[in-house]
Formats: structure tokens, sequence, C-alpha cells
């Protein structure tokens, strides 16, 4: 069932068109991510589709709503974590929830919610004194404290540390579980590929492809690369002869096998037979990375 | 409303050097001026006194003025560019909401100094309360309403919380030379005083002190004043910006 559906969306700046023409469908209960470079449009979407912009073409429909026309109810199914939006320095953790619990009719049990994005003993600290991570939690249990169907939560994880990003991505698995469909805006494609179910490459207010992680990878080719420093001279004849290697290149003393398929294992098995060891040894995949500059002719990051 | 006023109240009070500011010297100068100037406490020819209507009115204003230039557009134009306003209009509650508390908390606090200042007047100079009660709180609330008008103008053109204060000040102290601070209405050359009876400040610290002398204010003054409440509410109106 789709939750939301986007169709030709147009966003234009006084002189700029931030989104040319963007469509995509997100099934509920899933994570969807918006992945592109800086400057793509992705946050001028989700701002469209939670009803902060007017879009000025196509249509935006969430849970049957129309973000514009029935703002109201819109803001009682879906909450938001904006990009950059902090609190009063001095409010405390639990007034700040509790103040926004008091927006909705319904809302979520606040203490409990508090404990749940792993702020229990950060209650009473002000927002000023919260570190990068926590004010993200903080962000997190304020989108989801009206109890909303739909979250989006819009660049998360930039600007944390590796620790906080992954203990985030852990809190958004949870949500997710808890049945909250999941809008995540990201540049970050580590993040991209460990958390979405399906996402949308969007570059330049367009959308270059979507698909799921490996499905976008799938695109460009299952190509991969092993790169190891033999311990005995080895014969490209003997690498060539097997059926998932496509190519070998040396520099220096290193060797680079191209191919597919169960590449690695079929490389380190032929080596072993032949007594060497592969040292330094490195498997490269293709990435999002790959796909999205297979797909825009541009690099991500 | 009521969670948003209390978690506003709070704040508010946990910014409390900046209350105590804007509250304690209007009343500290009130003090000082009035015990170390001679002249305060002498009655002049019509036998008031300067301590009895004259210094405890500009006080009130000087503490009005200081909440509505000062205090409005620094909170609002933090609360702006720290994304507050933004973030609240992704729920159901319009950020405007935010806006009325804060100036219902300012107007309270303006309520709070005048008291002060009256109690203090009263009890240090043995100055009179407000001889005309009613039409001192009428004149209070109108002008201090067309005053948090101005400040939500200055909040609205102000490009951030940094310029907001340096802004504030451009518009209060000529607020205060009109409304009479340095050179009381009465001694104004006319052509200033002419100027300072549009001046919004200027008829709102005249009618707030004929009120405290016991004459009723002139229909003039509380026109000039409404007008301004009108011009910069509607201004306000127009020009706010959420983001
Ligand atoms: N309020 C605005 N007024 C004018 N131009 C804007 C505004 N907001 C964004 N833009 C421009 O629109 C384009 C798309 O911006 P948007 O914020 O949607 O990108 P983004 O994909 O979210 O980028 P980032 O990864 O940096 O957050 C950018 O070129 C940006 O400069
Ligand atoms: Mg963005």
């Amino acid at each position: 069932m789709k939750i939301i559906e986007v169709r030709n969306l147009r966003k234009q700046y006084p002189n700029h068109v931030a989104v040319e023409d963007v469509s995509f469908e997100v099934a509920e209960g899933e994570i969807f991510g918006i992945l592109g470079p800086n400057g793509a449009g992705k946050t001028t979407t989700v701002e469209c589709v939670a009803g902060l912009r007017t879009p000025d073409g196509g249509t935006v429909q969430v849970a049957g709503l129309d973000p514009h026309r029935d703002r109201a109810e819109l803001r009682q199914v879906l909450g938001m974590q904006l990009q950059s939006a902090e609190l009063p320095e001095k409010i405390k953790v639990s007034e700040a929830l509790d103040l926004y619990a008091s927006f909705y009719p319904d809302p979520a049990d606040w203490p409990d919610l508090i404990e749940r994005v792993g702020l229990g003993s950060k209650r009473d600290t002000m927002f000023k004194k919260l570190s990068g991570g926590q004010r993200q939690r903080l962000s997190v249990a304020l989108a989801l404290v009206g109890r909303p169907r739909v979250a989006v939560l819009d660049e998360l994880t930039t600007g944390l540390d590796p620790q906080a990003r992954r203990d985030t991505w852990e809190l958004v698995e949870q949500v997710r579980d808890s049945g909250v469909t999941i809008v995540l805006v990201t540049h970050f494609m580590e993040e991209a590929e460990r958390l979405c179910d399906r996402l949308a490459l969007i570059d330049a207010g367009r959308v270059a492809a979507t698909d799921t992680p490996s499905g976008l990878i799938a695109q460009v080719g299952d190509e991969q690369r092993v790169k190891f420093r033999p311990s005995a001279p080895v014969d490209d004849a003997v690498l060539l002869a097997l059926p998932e290697v496509r190519g070998v290149t040396r520099s220096g003393d290193q060797i680079v096998v191209t191919g597919s398929g169960n590449l690695a294992p079929t490389v380190t098995l032929a080596l072993a037979r032949q007594q060497i060891v592969p040292g330094d040894l490195r498997i490269e995949q293709a990435t999002l990375d790959d796909a999205f500059l297979a797909l825009t002719g541009r690099k991500l990051s | 409303m009521k969670k948003m006023l209390i978690v506003e109240t709070r704040l508010y009070l946990r910014d409390w050097p900046s209350l105590l500011f804007t509250v304690g010297l209007p009343v500290g100068l009130l003090l000082v001026l009035g015990l170390s100037i001679p002249v305060m406490t002498e009655a002049g020819t019509s036998g008031e006194r300067m301590v009895d209507a004259q210094l405890p009115s500009m006080m009130t204003l000087l503490a009005l003025l200081t909440l509505a230039c000062n205090i409005v557009p620094a909170v609002l134009t933090t609360y702006r560019e720290r994304g507050v306003l933004r973030r609240m209009s992704t729920t159901p509650v319009h950020p405007g909401r935010l806006l009325g508390v804060q100036l219902l908390i300012n107007l309270v606090v303006g309520v709070v100094s005048a008291a002060i200042l009256i109690g203090s007047a009263a009890v240090v100079f043995g100055a009179p309360l407000p001889r005309q009660p009613v039409a001192f709180a009428f004149v209070f609330l109108l002008g201090s309403a067309a005053l948090l008008a101005i400040g939500l103008v200055i909040a609205a053109l102000a490009p951030n919380g940094k310029t907001a204060p340096g802004i504030g000040a451009v518009v209060m102290f000529p607020l205060m030379f009109l409304g009479g601070m340095w050179v009381p209405r009465e001694i104004m050359p006319d052509a200033l005083r002419a100027v300072s009876d549009f001046s919004v400040a200027g008829p709102f610290a005249q009618a707030l002190k004929d009120a405290w002398a016991g004459q009723s204010p002139e229909l003039g003054h509380l026109a000039v004043v409404a007008a301004g409440l009108v011009i910069f509410g509607g201004l306000a109106v127009r020009l706010f910006r959420w983001e």
C-alpha cells in the first residue's frame, strides 16, 4: 500500500529551479531513502511532501491527503525532523517533549519516548548542553511525539561522529519496526545502503533512479575487484582461466583481478592450490557511489 | 496554549540577567535620580514635583521601550534564526501562537515593571498613585500594544539575532528622546514637540503622565497611539518572516 505518492513535483525559487521533475512512491512501513549530492533538491522535495512549501507543479499525496490543502490533517499524520532546526537554548529535554506533546490530540507517552531515544539520563538537561547526537535524538523524538504514520528525517546524521551515527541508525530501525514509515534524506551512501529498503537517487532536481540499494548497484553490473600482493609469482593465465575472472592487471607487485560472481573465494582458492598466499587482500565491490556515477555521470560526494 | 505559556515563561525567567536589567534599570534610575537630584523633589510652578508623575511615567516608558525594542526583537529573531518557528510549523500548532505568547509575557512584565515603579514612587517619594486609574490602565495597555507592534516590525526587519539589538537601539533612543526622557515635552521647542506629537512614544508618554496627574488624556494623543498600533501591527503581520 502506497502511503506517499509524488508525481512530477516541481519547485522553483525566485532565481533558481530547485526541483525540476521528481516522482516517487513510498510504501507503508518501509524506510525510503532520498539520496543525492548537496543542492540536489532533497530538502525542497521533502518540504513539499510535508506541506512546508507549496509546489509549483505536480501532485503530492500523503495518506490520501494533499499537503497543501489538508495542512491541518497532514500534521497529525506526518512528523518531520528538519535539516536545521534547533530549540531555545535553555529549554530542557523533558519540557520540549511535554510542550510538543501538547500540540497533538493523541500524543505518544513522552516519558517513554525519552527512554526509547536514549535520552533518559538527559531529561533535565538544557538543549544547549546536549551533544550533536543527543540533539538529533531529541529531534527524532519530537518528530514522533504526535504518533505520526510517516516520519521524515532530513540529514539526521550529518555532523555526527561514526559511533553516534551508528546509534542513530539503530534508532531509526527501531522506529520503523514500531510501524512508522520513514523517509530518510541523506547524502551518505553508507547510510542509505544500510538503512533503506528502497531509495531514489536525486540529482539536479530530477530522479536518476529508484530501486533497492542492491538493485541500484546491480544496474551498474556487479563488477568486483580483488587486489592482493602474492607471496610468490603468479601466472596471469591461472587466474584468467577462472570463469569469474574478466581481467588481470598489475601495478608494481600488486595484482588487480576484475570480474563478477563469486570472484574473491574463487581467486583465493585458485591461489591456495598453487601454495600462494594473497597478502594485503582487498575486495572492492560496486557501491551506490558507482551507481550514482554511472547513472548521472557525477560523483555523489 | 497553557503549556506553551508556562514553558515560555520559564525560559524567560531563566534569562534573568536581562529581566533584571529590564525591570531593575528603570526602578534604579527612578530612585537614584529622585534621591540625588534636588530639582526632582522640588515643587514646580503648578505645585507638582517631577517625582509625582513626570519621572515615574518616563521610567515606565523606558521599561516598555526596552521590552519592545530590545527583548522582543532579540527573542523572536533568535527563534526564527534557530529554526524554532519553523520546527513549530511542522506541528498542528501555528508558530503565530508562540508570537502571541511572547507578546503576552512581555506585556505582563511591563505591567509588573509599572506596578513596581508606581509603588516605589509612592513609598519612597510619597508620590500619588495614578489619579485617573482607569484612564491610566487604558493608556498603558494601548501604548504597550503599540510599542510591542513596533518591536514586532523590528523583529520582522532584522536580518538575524545579532543585528536585532542594534536596530532596536536605533529605534529606541529617538523614541525615548521624543517621549521626553531628556527634554520634558513641556519645555521642548514647538517644532520638536510637533514631531514628538506624532512619534507614538511622545503622545503615549504625555497621556500616561496626564492620567497619572489626574487630567484626562487628550483624544488627539490617544488617536496617534492607536494609529501607531494599527499601522505597525499591520506592518508586522505583512512583513513577519517565519524562516
Ligand atoms: N529558501 C530558498 N531560497 C532560494 N533558494 C533555495 C532555498 N532553499 C534551497 N534553495 C536552493 O535550491 C537548491 C536545492 O536545495 P535543497 O536544500 O533542496 O538541496 P538539498 O538536496 O537538500 O541539499 P543539501 O544536501 O545541501 O541539504 C539549492 O541550490 C539551494 O541553493
Ligand atoms: Mg537538504
